[in-house]
């Protein structure tokens, strides 16, 4: 949007470019994901033998009967001796023997492997989740959020529903296919070559059926991706539909979506519906090949009745696992998409590292001053799609730009601006919710990159403007100011910001529900809360970021009361948006443009009337016009 | 299902092929058994048996190809294509709910209902129609065995009974533990939508660790779930796999008897075997069928109930309706009520807003200011009570005169996916006029951006569109550029005003706008001399509106200028002791200014 951020924004999406290349939707990208995939989960190969075991037994018992039939035609009903019956009987006893084996067997090993695999699961959801909480803020924008939300959510289902019978299939079915083909090559090799050069044939047709599959997928899950987004828009739109009477071209909208979706699914199923019957063509050539080949030569290739029958038996038999693997593609392709995409999200880099535990440093007990030297921050939005990271535009912004700036130990400093003239990011820089691109922030002379976590999440608190709460009570919330405060900590606190009234009023008291986000709360009833788990926090560094909405005038009093006791003693940082917060700080710093254009008290401020004093202007014309 | 009748018939006739083919396939060959097989282990086979043979063979699977296209193709376009109508019918009924029912519901739960829900209620249709085609090969299959021995079916049918005993007891058990699961993985998309949409706070108190292990908690109990269900497949899927085996291996030891009898041939034998082979396949289908229908059957529970809702309350439109002129228009409210959710909103609010005047609605939080404007808009019912537009009743001025005259710009701007232009027209292409430089002629695209341009300044916005890439065509919205919360108001506000409406109504529409910014706006906005009621909590907005309504409770209190109600000290301390101490401060900062100026 600003011109300095334009060349930055150039460089940024070649970098783009460049890494959607690397991300192409080729099936070589499968591959890779399985490779990293097996990197980050190193269990899942842990688990291929066992899985190994189990589709050697499955196979077992799928050939069992096929070699029965041959046995019991050849040796018990059709031989030179004739009927068998003590043969035939034995012959079955041990089949029903061995199927009987297979299945207790393949219990066990299920069993195990599904414990293994939701093992995975859990693993790769917990860290995932723990990975997306420790990326920077700038990753978890609001667009973001949902996306952010399905990686550990829908991508690791996909994932679960393929372990459950995709994954299975892909181990068993390659082994019955080759079992099937080693018992056929024990019966003949003539005619086994005959059958694998015929399925040779498939190889390309599946490869570029795959292919097909991948991309009508993306369309699909593309088209399903923009219907969502349009339902969102009109519920979330519905007052502006209604009140302007927007809905036919909402419809048409609406329509055309909707036929986008079924166009594209449609598409993809002409593919997977031809799949099937052309590969049972293909077989059907090569049984008609076999038995043409097999009654000619029956004598040159030494080949008994029942092995024949045996034979065509196995090559029937082959067409299931074929044709199942190819049903299983698209189940496969969505799983391996969500995989990639989890993965992805791991491999973003956290742009706040953790110093070692035994660098780190503490910041020091009693108040804390801050200096910030040459400090810029560049926002770059990149990942914005969020069908897959790599397309969707990306920009980068420079939000801040060469901020110095001395706070001294236990000053109140106000921090004013219009709309994104970056005070709020100047907030998160200094809570070190982001790191800044350029220069250092020192807090009690150490440099903030320095200093143990815990350290600074102790003794530096923010209030954010939100004001988001958890689902559960209000004490509970303000517990979470620090970890271990007890329920007198919750009132002590309360009672200190003269918050008693407002809980006692509460239909529960500290016991009182909020609501999903906190939505059983007003607003500033929220911002309350948010105070009191600033103050049950004890921190030496306060950074405020009020609330612009509008609060009705009682509420408004409670806060500003509060707001006072808890900056007193310690150093604070407040965003303001009313400039009598401004007018009684120690320090002002006004932003504009990404920079600090004045310093100074309100007085001083005043007196250089400059853009402060402008906007103090504007304010006091207001306030004075009723009196 | 019945819209797509000739879909579905073409599917059942490709599905009735398909089972042909297959029964077909199976019996011929048994038939080659007997008359190519073994003829030839005497070693002569006549090449016209083998030719027969070998294009009868192909013919079959070249007709089971095309009819399980058929099958495969008509039914998914049908299933598609219900999904498609039922998905539209239900986006409809999005756009035409009344705001009140609507905001009932999460969005979340309205986005998953014509998302996962009709997914999964359209879900049956699939094997519904595979499901018919399979009992027919089943009755097919069994009729065959019949005709090559009684005893060979009667195996068949124990086998088949068997297998449909097991598959159903184990879809019987594994239903509550399934849905325990979905409930399962829902508990944790709540605990990471919250500890995401919470992120900010999340960081600031270091609770990473806690939320990792609230996650990790609800994560387990899901494991946990998913393995009890996981050993009962482990348990069923070997014994639904391992029964058809055993029930072959009697097949031969019975059928062996049987050729050696004499009473079938050993190409009997491989008909029936091949026939046994797809019997397993239908209780699979059927498996799979019965399996998901409970799931399908609560999914179309939640879609219909949607569906059933009223799509608008009633409106009464016995009279004819009328037409507005296209002045200002007046407005006058009578003894309005409005209820919502059980409680009273407004509690019989009466005023009069004449042509062209402005009118600021003041009170606390909860008064009833923005329901007031939703019902003049008519985006919310209301209970009794009248509200008239140049003395008309709103419920008898036809509908689109109402929308065009009517418009409303809320704080929550929202801007819907689209170039700034599609936002600020919202394909409206009648603006009236209301300076001479508007023009009527939409059709030509300088006249229509200019149209836009003029909104755009009087919103004080054109000066930002100005500066984005492609102006008028930037793209804005979830994917497009990012507009600051005063930037987007101020797209809103165009919006609004591009109409040239007749009755303005704005719901605190420019909280974000910077205050200087802001008066520029309201400066504009009095030249057009357009009726304006507004919801504002600025002191020079109160002091530029002629007249302020002041509610309290849903109740009028009192209307009157703002200066006229400044005398009422609960009106005051409403609005101005915050600002007053504030002032007395202003004061004597200005005297130290004054003072340090000189000073130095």
């Amino acid at each position: 949007m600003k011109p300095a951020s334009q060349t930055t924004s150039q460089t940024q999406s070649k970098q783009n470019t460049a890494k959607q290349n690397n991300i192409d939707r080729t099936p070589s990208h499968l591959f890779r994901t399985m490779r990293r995939g097996l990197i980050v989960s190193p269990e899942l190969r842990r688990e291929f033998g066992v899985t190994m075991v189990m589709a050697v037994f499955s196979a077992v018992a799928r050939l069992v009967i096929p070699i029965l039939t041959q046995l019991v035609l050849d040796h018990g009903v059709i031989s030179e001796e004739g009927y068998k019956p003590g043969l035939v009987l034995g012959l079955s006893l041990s089949a029903l023997f061995v199927v009987v084996v297979v299945a207790a067997v393949n219990r066990g090993v299920y069993i195990r492997l599904v414990t293994a695999a939701e093992s995975v699961l859990l693993d790769l959801r917990v860290r995932t989740f723990e990975h997306i909480h420790r990326l920077s803020l700038t990753s978890h924008i609001r667009e973001r959020r949902g996306v952010l939300v399905s990686r550990v959510t829908s991508d690791v289902e996909t994932l679960a529903t393929f372990i459950q019978r995709g994954a299975i299939l892909w181990v068993v079915n390659p082994v019955i296919i080759l079992g099937s083909f080693a018992v056929m090559g024990f019966y003949s090799w003539q005619l086994t070559l005959i059958v694998i050069a015929a399925y040779i044939l498939l190889v390309p047709f599946l490869r570029w059926m795959q292919h097909r599959q991948f991309l009508s997928q993306t369309r699909v899950r593309d088209a399903v991706a923009d219907t969502l987004a349009s339902t969102g828009e009109v519920v979330t739109g519905a007052a502006v539909i209604r009140s302007y009477g927007y809905t036919e071209p909402i419809r048409r909208r609406l329509d055309q979506m909707l036929d986008n979706q079924y166009k594209a699914r449609i598409d993809a199923h002409v593919w997977f519906s031809i799949m099937m019957p052309v590969v049972e063509l293909l077989s059907s050539l090569v049984l008609s090949g076999v038995i043409v080949v097999g009654i000619w030569q029956l004598s040159a290739l030494e080949l008994k009745i029942g092995e024949l029958v045996a034979f065509i038996f196995l090559l029937r038999l082959m067409l299931g696992p074929i044709t199942e693997l190819g049903e299983i593609f698209q189940q496969t392709y969505t799983a391996l998409a969500g995989w990639w995409k989890i993965l992805q999200v791991l491999d973003l880099p956290v742009e706040i590292d953790d110093i070692e535990p035994h660098q780190a440093l503490t910041l020091p007990e009693g108040s804390l001053p801050v200096e910030i030297r040459g400090v810029g921050f560049t926002y770059d939005t990149v990942f914005r799609d969020d069908a897959d990271c790599s397309s969707g535009f990306s920009s980068s912004v420079k939000v801040l730009e060469d901020i110095n700036i001395r706070i001294e130990a236990d000053a109140n400093v106000a921090v004013v601006g219009e709309t994104g003239s970056g005070k709020t990011t100047f907030a998160r820089l200094v809570a070190r919710l982001i790191e800044p691109t350029e220069g250092v922030v020192k807090i009690g002379g150490l440099d903030l990159r320095l200093v143990a976590r815990e350290s600074h999440r102790r003794l530096i608190h923010m209030v954010p403007q939100d004001g988001f709460l958890f689902d559960t009570t209000v004490e509970e919330n303000i517990r979470f100011g620090r970890g271990g405060a007890s329920s007198e900590d919750v009132a002590a606190a309360i009672d200190a910001l003269s918050l008693r009234d407002w809980v006692d009023g509460l239909p529960d008291g500290v016991q009182t529900q909020v609501g999903e986000r906190g939505s059983q709360l007003s607003i500033g009833e929220r911002q309350f809360v948010a105070l009191a788990r600033a103050q049950i926090a004890d921190p030496r560094l306060l950074i405020l970021d009020e609330a612009t909405s509008a609060i009705d005038h009682e509420t408004e009093q409670t806060l500003m009361e509060a707001l006072a006791f808890l900056a007193k003693g310690r150093t604070s940082i407040t965003i303001a948006h009313r400039l009598s917060t401004a007018e009684w700080a120690d320090l002002v710093l006004v932003f504009h443009d990404g920079r600090i254009v004045e310093t100074g008290n309100h007085v001083e401020l005043l007196s250089t009337g400059g853009i402060y004093a402008q906007l103090y202007e504007s304010w006091v014309s207001d306030a004075r016009s009723f009196l | 299902m019945r819209a797509h009748f000739v879909l579905h018939v073409l599917a059942m006739l490709g599905a009735a092929g398909f089972v042909a083919t297959t029964v077909g396939g199976a019996w011929f060959l048994g038939w080659i058994t007997d008359h190519v097989i073994l003829v030839a282990a005497d070693g002569r086979v006549d090449s016209g048996t083998l030719g027969l043979a070998v294009g009868v063979l192909m013919a079959i699977s070249v007709a089971s190809g095309i009819a399980v296209i058929m099958r495969r193709m008509f039914l998914m376009m049908a299933v598609q294509r219900t999904q498609r109508d039922w998905r539209r019918q239900l986006l409809y009924r999005y756009v035409d709910l009344p705001m009140s029912l609507l905001r009932k519901r999460r969005i979340g739960e309205l986005l998953a209902h014509s998302d996962a829900d009709l997914e999964t209620a359209t879900s049956f249709l699939m094997p519904l129609a595979f499901a018919l085609s399979v009992v027919l090969l089943l009755v097919s299959a069994l009729v065959v065995l019949l005709l090559v021995h009684p005893v060979l079916m009667l195996i068949a049918v124990s086998l088949f009974l068997t297998l449909s005993f097991v598959s159903r007891t184990y879809i019987r058990l594994v239903e509550a533990p399934s849905a325990e699961v979905q409930q399962r993985v829902g508990k944790v998309s709540a605990v990471a939508y919250e500890s995401f949409d919470g992120a900010v706070v999340v960081k600031t108190l270091g609770r990473e660790h806690a939320e990792v292990e609230r996650l990790k908690a609800a994560a387990e109990r899901l494991k946990a779930q998913r393995i009890r269900v996981g050993r009962m497949r482990a348990t069923f899927e070997p014994l639904i796999d391992g029964i058809p085996a055993v029930g072959t291996v009697f097949l031969l030891l019975v059928g062996a008897w049987l050729v050696d009898r004499g009473s079938v041939s050993a190409g009997d034998l491989v008909v029936a075997a091949t026939l046994f082979g797809l019997l397993t396949m239908p209780l699979r289908i059927m498996g799979f069928f019965l399996e998901g229908m409970p799931r399908s059957v609560v999914s179309m529970d939640r879609v219909d109930k949607i569906l059933d809702l009223q799509p608008e309350f009633p409106v009464s439109a016995k009279k004819p309706a009328s037409k507005l002129t296209s002045k200002a228009l007046s407005l006058e409210i009578e003894d309005l009520v409005v209820d919502f959710d059980g409680h009273r909103v407004l509690d019989g609010v009466s005023f009069a807003v004449s042509p062209g005047e402005t009118v600021v609605l003041v009170g606390p939080t909860g008064s009833g200011k923005s329901t007031l404007l939703e019902a003049i808009t008519g985006l919310i019912e209301i209970n009794s009570g009248s509200i008239q537009l140049n003395g008309i009743p709103i419920e008898e001025v036809d509908r689109d005169t109402c929308n065009a005259a009517l418009a409303i710009a809320f704080q929550e701007a929202f801007l819907f996916a689209g170039t700034i232009a599609e936002n600020v027209t919202l394909q409206r292409n009648n603006p009236r006029r209301y300076d001479d430089s508007y023009n009527d002629d939409f059709r030509n695209s300088d006249i229509r951006n200019h149209n836009i341009w003029s909104a755009l300044t009087m919103a004080a916005a054109s000066e930002f569109v100005a500066a984005l890439p492609g102006q008028l065509e930037a793209i804005v919205g979830e994917r497009g550029i990012t507009l600051s919360g005063g930037q987007r108001q101020r797209v809103a506000l165009a919006r609004a005003l591009f109409g040239g409406p007749q009755l303005l109504m704005l719901d605190d529409a420019t909280s974000a706008v910077d205050p200087l910014v802001e008066s520029r706006i309201f400066t504009s906005l009095r030249s057009l001399s357009v009726t304006t009621i507004m919801v504002a909590y600025r002191m020079s907005t109160l002091e530029s509106g002629d007249r302020v309504v002041y509610l309290e409770n849903g109740r009028v209190l009192a209307t009157a200028t703002h200066k006229e109600l400044l005398q009422r000290a609960d009106y005051r301390s409403l609005v101005a002791a915050y600002e007053l101490q504030n002032l007395v401060r202003h004061q004597k900062a200005e005297a130290a200014a004054v003072a340090a100026s000189r000073g130095t």
